[in-house]
């Protein structure tokens, strides 16, 4: 891309921050829509992941991160027999949302953690360069 | 001019703020798949940087400088990237760089002050 603006340190943590903010939310999604029925097995919520890819800057050697989309995870629903249900379709059955609880948690440690280490990361990136800066 | 007022210490000063670019893009690219943590070989940079400040035409680029990390264990995705070693280098490299900025600052201070005569 040649009208984009040199990457710097700053703009690079901005983008590795949305992405992460990205996988956060899709990962949340996933935890909101746990235990959600369908009457059909095509109806039924299937989680979805943040695709990240490499965005690199020849200019200043970096290497920024982005979140380039979004794909939806091809784990077949469950089916359960549950007649009784509103959503039951003619044999009795409904399907569940095939979401793994504790999968989606550590998702979300994860990436709080890689978040933290990007904010810890810029701010002593920061000070250096003010320290720099006053220095005369 | 530089390189006789600062001695390697202007170079090293220069070489810190690009690693420490190079070691906020593995911590920033920690969850993408495929990526391949580099680093800087401090030593091999400033002897090429030195070398081309004193017109040697044989001297390496920066680029030659680039190494690649090998991954205590690797992982399934192929990224190479681990937090734990990426932030003891950052944090190894910001000491680092403090250190030069007060050399290079105590070299302008004594340079200024005998400008000033004092």
């Amino acid at each position: 891309m040649p009208d984009q603006p040199p990457m710097t340190l700053f703009s690079m943590t901005t983008r590795a921050m949305s992405a992460q903010m990205v996988r956060m939310n899709a990962a949340t999604s996933n935890l909101a829509n746990a235990g959600s029925v369908s009457s059909t097995e095509e109806g039924a919520y299937r989680p979805i992941r943040a695709v990240f890819a490499v965005e690199l800057d020849r200019a200043s050697g970096l290497a920024g991160v982005t979140a380039s989309g979004l794909v939806r995870a091809e784990t077949a629903p469950t089916k359960r027999y549950d007649p009784s249900h509103p959503l039951a379709d003619a044999d009795g059955h409904v399907w569940e949302a095939p979401v793994d609880e504790t999968a989606e948690m550590v998702e979300i440690m994860e990436c709080a953690r890689q978040y933290q280490n990007l904010v810890q990361a810029l701010q002593t990136a920061k000070q250096l360069m003010l320290e720099t800066l006053r220095s005369q | 001019m530089n390189e006789r007022l600062f001695g390697i210490h202007g170079a090293a000063l220069t070489l810190r703020s690009q690693r420490m670019g190079v070691i906020a893009s593995n911590i920033a690219n920690a969850a993408t798949p495929g990526y391949k943590a580099r680093d800087i070989d401090f030593n091999a940079a400033l002897d090429a940087r030195l070398a081309s400040q004193r017109g040697d035409a044989t001297a390496a680029g920066d680029g030659a400088a680039i190494v690649w990390r090998t991954p205590t264990m690797p992982s399934l995705d192929g990224n190479t990237v681990e937090l734990g070693r990426e932030q003891v280098a950052f944090a190894e490299n910001a000491v680092a760089y403090s250190a030069t900025l007060s050399f290079v600052t105590g070299k302008v201070n004594t340079v200024t002050r005998a400008l000033k005569g004092e």
